[in-house]
């Protein structure tokens, strides 16, 4: 192992993602927020050395002037007092009340949370049963409750109303907190001597902090309002000093005959609330990793087919369960295009079992998700090519004709059971529901087709099984249920993507068996994706091994295991262990693959590739054919046997 | 040869004790009565599946768990602090890799930071003497130092595991837990990954617990296995013999049930058969509803794990061992 080839090649990408920032005011309605925010603050920090007349003094004289009156933009409230300057002086009030409820409530909330998240058992019901007794009173009730203790006055309502928010941000931070608590990042902090104070405060927190951000970008809305609300039942702001809520007080009595009064400050709550709270919804979606990763985005029902190049229609009829022609998607990613599939041709012959191997990031899933259109769009697209079931291109067909064919012609069955199934439906609802969506047959006799399948799988108790709930069965059994799911409809083509990886080595013995002889027993071609050639070995009579998006050698299991042709191939087999072969060195593949928004001209595999010459890195290099198989590579391990 | 970590008759049980009302809870023992010793030097591999409590095992050996009984020996350390969890004194003696490079990582902090922690908190270094073994620690796991000001979200997963390998390293430890430390990774990274392990264990003279399911990476890396199931440890012995000729017919079902490449050859149980229930264990061996030489006697008696065998260091928990 060489130091030099580990190091040079592999430097980790900068993002091309958009930051923050731009990302919040790309959002109209957030940046809209943003403006309006900013006016009304720098109004209120401006208040001071604008030209104004001293909010607090009267002058009966003068009262009620309306709007647009000289020296009076605004008019007067009922003692003859400028309701321009206690405006603005109202919203200083307000905002600053808002401000500093909102740290004081985030600070003492998510101290209890973090605490209560991360400590978890006695500490957490403690806290957060405390935290639910006062949930239990009606907020404003609590406030009033508060107020009436301490008595009315500006602090004591912004104390009432910091209160009253704790528990909001006690909750959420706790809930969050108490996710990263068993993280494997925590433990090897204290593994690295920190102790609970130390993890508490420089792991867990930085972890949290977007949440309180996005917690208090809603929040302060929300309290400004309750300040107003104080104010406006006269136990907030004590008279002669303005602030929001009292001046819509003073002004309700004087709602018909002089409705400026309170619809300006009224008006000002609005704009003030609205822009925060719009600018808290921007804030959220752009700091929220969930939506950040588009995982809220609503996908199409299928992938965007958007095809540069078509090839022409296989012209013969061909005995193929699935014919894959020049297949290319891509994944528009900020500025960056990742081909993840970069022209793929498969045939599943009738009956038979096809490997596709390769490792992560290889394109062997989404090349099996494309066949159905399952690739999420956005941000996947198909580019090209063609997928020919029966003589129809699928990748043409009406969004009915696909719909029919998922789960009927051709079924999918996924890596994790767990996430695959719904946790809220029995199992044997699961297979009717397959079946019902495919046959026009009523319940009870799907829940007996589905009892039948599960006994097909080999469920012991079918019977009784069947009303389980996924979370009932063990990772075995739930991946027994979606082969089942699969096979209810008596589909021509099996998708299996890494069917047996999450599971244990002598489960998995026991599924592959299972999906062996089913697959003989209903006549049903298999595509089966996987990273193990072991597992390859024992089901596939046929195999492709993908790398960098393309297939790079493609034969019969025997062939391509035995004498591989591809150096990628013979070097992913030496890697290796082996079980019984303890003394094999491990011949590792330095460096790492590329990445597929910058794939080299030529062989992809060449900078890691021991037989690499010139030529390699010129240009496109086809699948040729060598004997029965087809190899992507200048110079095959294999000699041409012709 | 001097054992260095020894354990004997641990347990670690979950639930348990009184509920609000009175009424018993009812516990897991997800590890019980399992004897190791770990010799200094060597590596001992830990093989089971999911559910045989291997990795609650190898927590209770960093202190991360905390074991039901004192029975955790390391030289130089009061077994009362695996008692009590206390992981700054364990630390520098013993370290752990986490499965999840990725996860292990804290995801706001350079790996500059991640580095150092260890080296302040553990070791007390200085900013001079931490910019020197940082340098070392990159250099031992073959990462340009570059990469010490980037965030763990930059790295693949070979990368992310060697900053943990690098981050276990940091406190000069002794003994170091593995918990399936390639899992995670793509099979050309894995390979990688092992024979840097191998690499570092002969440079600082490191003795490894290497846990997986996975045999064949086990195989080629102990020199001692220790198989597990349901708890407990059903055979152990030395690698190779292990390999060559397992006793107990669990370690046999998973010899026969891992797919070797090239080869059409895995022999499976023909029924779904899985794990008993944890809350209602069965009084005999834990394997006897998937065995298939079961007898009358393994469904009421539990077989302990004795060396009465051929050899002196092969131990298995059975009463009808499988013959050669």
């Amino acid at each position: 192992m060489t130091a030099a080839s580990d190091t040079v090649v592999a430097k980790p990408a900068k993002s091309a993602r958009p930051s923050s920032f731009r990302l919040l005011t790309n959002n109209r309605l957030a940046a809209l927020g943003l403006i309006v925010l900013g006016i009304v603050v720098a109004l209120a920090l401006l208040t001071p050395i604008l030209p104004l007349d001293n909010p607090d003094v009267t002058d009966p004289a003068d009262r009620l002037l309306p709007p647009g009156t000289a020296g009076h933009l605004l008019g007067t409230d009922h003692l003859g007092r400028d309701i321009l300057s206690r405006l603005l002086w109202g919203t200083r009030v307000s905002l600053a009340v808002g401000l500093s409820a909102t740290l004081i409530a985030a600070f003492f909330g998510s101290l209890i949370g973090l605490v209560a998240g991360y400590f978890g058992g006695r500490t957490d019901a403690l806290l957060m049963r405390s935290i639910d007794m006062l949930m239990a009173f009606p907020y404003i009730l609590l406030a009033l409750g508060i107020v009436a203790v301490l008595g009315p006055g500006l602090l004591n309502a912004l104390y009432a109303i910091a209160v009253v928010n704790i528990p909001f941000f006690a909750r959420n931070i706790r809930g969050v907190t108490r996710g990263l608590a068993h993280r494997e990042f925590v433990d090897a902090a204290r593994l690295s001597g920190k102790g609970h104070a130390g993890v508490l405060f420089t792991e867990v927190l930085p972890n949290v902090l977007p949440v309180i951000v996005i917690t208090m970008s809603s929040t302060v809305g929300w309290m400004i309002l309750e300040t107003a609300g104080l104010s406006f039942l006269g136990l907030g702001v004590q008279p002669p000093q303005a602030d929001l809520g009292s001046m819509l007080g003073e002004g309700r009595k004087l709602l018909f005959n002089a409705p400026f009064v309170s619809v300006i400050p009224g008006l000002m709550i609005f704009a003030l609330v609205m822009s925060i709270n719009l600018i808290g919804d921007g804030v959220r979606d752009v700091l929220d990793p969930r939506l950040r990763s588009g995982a809220l985005a609503r996908p199409s029902a299928r992938t965007r087919v958007d095809r540069r190049e078509v090839p022409a229609m296989p012209d013969r009829e061909t005995d193929d369960a699935l014919d894959v022609i020049d297949l290319k998607t891509e994944f528009t990613v900020g500025s960056s295009v990742y081909r993840a599939v970069g022209g793929v041709s498969l045939d599943l012959k009738d009956k038979e079992c096809l490997g596709l191997v390769g490792e992560s990031g290889s394109g062997k899933s989404v090349t099996a998700m494309s066949v159905l259109g399952l690739v999420a769009t956005p941000p996947g697209a198909i580019v090209g090519g063609r997928v020919v079931v029966d003589g129809a291109d699928l990748l043409e067909v009406s969004d009915e004709t696909l719909r029919g064919l998922r789960g009927g012609k051709i079924s999918m069955i996924f890596q994790d059971p767990l996430s695959t199934l719904h946790p809220l439906f029995t199992v044997g609802d699961q297979i009717a529901e397959a079946i019902r969506s495919h046959h026009p047959v009523g319940h009870a006799e799907a829940w007996k087709r589905s009892v039948a399948l599960l006994e097909l799988v080999r469920i012991p108790n079918a019977r009784e099984r069947a009303s389980s709930y996924p979370h009932e069965l063990s990772g075995g059994m739930r991946q027994r249920v979606c082969i089942a799911m699969a096979l209810a409809n008596d589909s021509d083509v099996l998708i299996a993507d890494e069917p047996t990886t999450a599971l244990d080595v002598t489960v998995q013995a026991q599924v592959l068996r299972l999906l062996d002889d089913l697959r003989r027993e209903k006549g049903a071609a298999v595509l089966f994706i996987t990273h193990d050639f072991g597992v390859v070995s024992e089901i596939c009579d046929r195999v492709a091994v993908m790398y960098a998006g393309r297939i790079v050698e493609l034969g019969t299991t025997d062939d391509v295991l035995s004498r591989p042709a591809h150096p990628y191939t013979r070097k992913l087999i030496d890697c290796v262990p082996i079980l019984g072969d303890p003394d094999r060195r491990l011949d590792a593949i330095e460096g790492l693959p590329p990445t597929v928004n910058r794939l080299p001209p030529g062989c992809a595999f060449a900078d890691r590739c021991p037989r690499v010459r010139d030529d390699c890195r010129a240009g496109e290099i086809a699948l040729a054919d060598i004997g029965d198989r087809q190899v992507r590579c200048l110079y095959p391990l294999v000699e041409t046997e012709e | 040869m001097t054992a260095l970590l020894t354990v004997e008759n641990v347990e670690k049980r979950f639930g348990g004790g009184r509920s609000l009302f009175g009424g018993a809870k009812r516990a897991v023992h997800a590890v019980q009565g399992v004897d190791i010793a770990v010799n200094k030097g060597e590596t001992l591999g830990i093989v089971g599946e999911s559910g045989c409590g291997k990795s609650t095992l190898a927590r209770m050996l960093v202190g991360l768990d905390r074991p039901s009984a004192r029975s955790i020996r390391i030289e130089g350390i009061d077994p009362s602090d695996f008692e009590r969890g206390n992981t700054r004194v364990l630390a520098k003696k013993i370290q752990y890799v986490f499965q999840d490079p990725v996860s292990s990582l804290n995801p706001r902090k350079t790996i500059r930071t991640i580095l150092e922690t260890p080296m302040i908190h553990l070791l007390g270094l200085d900013k001079p003497a931490r910019e020197a073994r940082l340098e070392e620690l990159m250099q031992a796991v073959k990462l340009s130092p570059e990469f010490l000001d980037r965030y763990p979200h930059e790295f693949s997963g070979g990368q992310a595991q060697r900053i943990g390998i690098a981050r276990a390293l940091a406190a000069g430890p002794e003994l170091i837990i593995l918990d399936e430390p390639v899992s995670a990774l793509d099979v050309s990274v894995q390979a990688q990954v092992l024979n840097l392990l191998a690499d570092l264990q002969q440079r600082f003279d490191l003795t490894y617990v290497f846990i997986s399911h996975d045999l064949s990476v086990v195989e080629s890396v102990s020199d001692r296995v220790a198989v597990m199931y349901f708890g407990r440890i059903v055979e152990h012995a030395e690698a190779r013999e292990l390999f060559r000729q397992p006793r107990h017919p669990y370690t046999k079902l998973l010899f026969d049930a891992a797919p070797v490449p090239g080869k059409r050859s895995v022999r499976g149980e023909a029924e779904p058969a899985e794990l008993p229930d944890p809350y209602a264990p069965p009084p005999g061996c834990a394997f006897a509803p998937r065995c298939p030489n079961v007898r009358d006697r393994c469904r009421s008696e539990r077989p302990t794990l004795a060396a009465d065998q051929p050899s002196p260091t092969h131990a298995a928990a059975c009463f009808f061992p499988v013959e050669a």
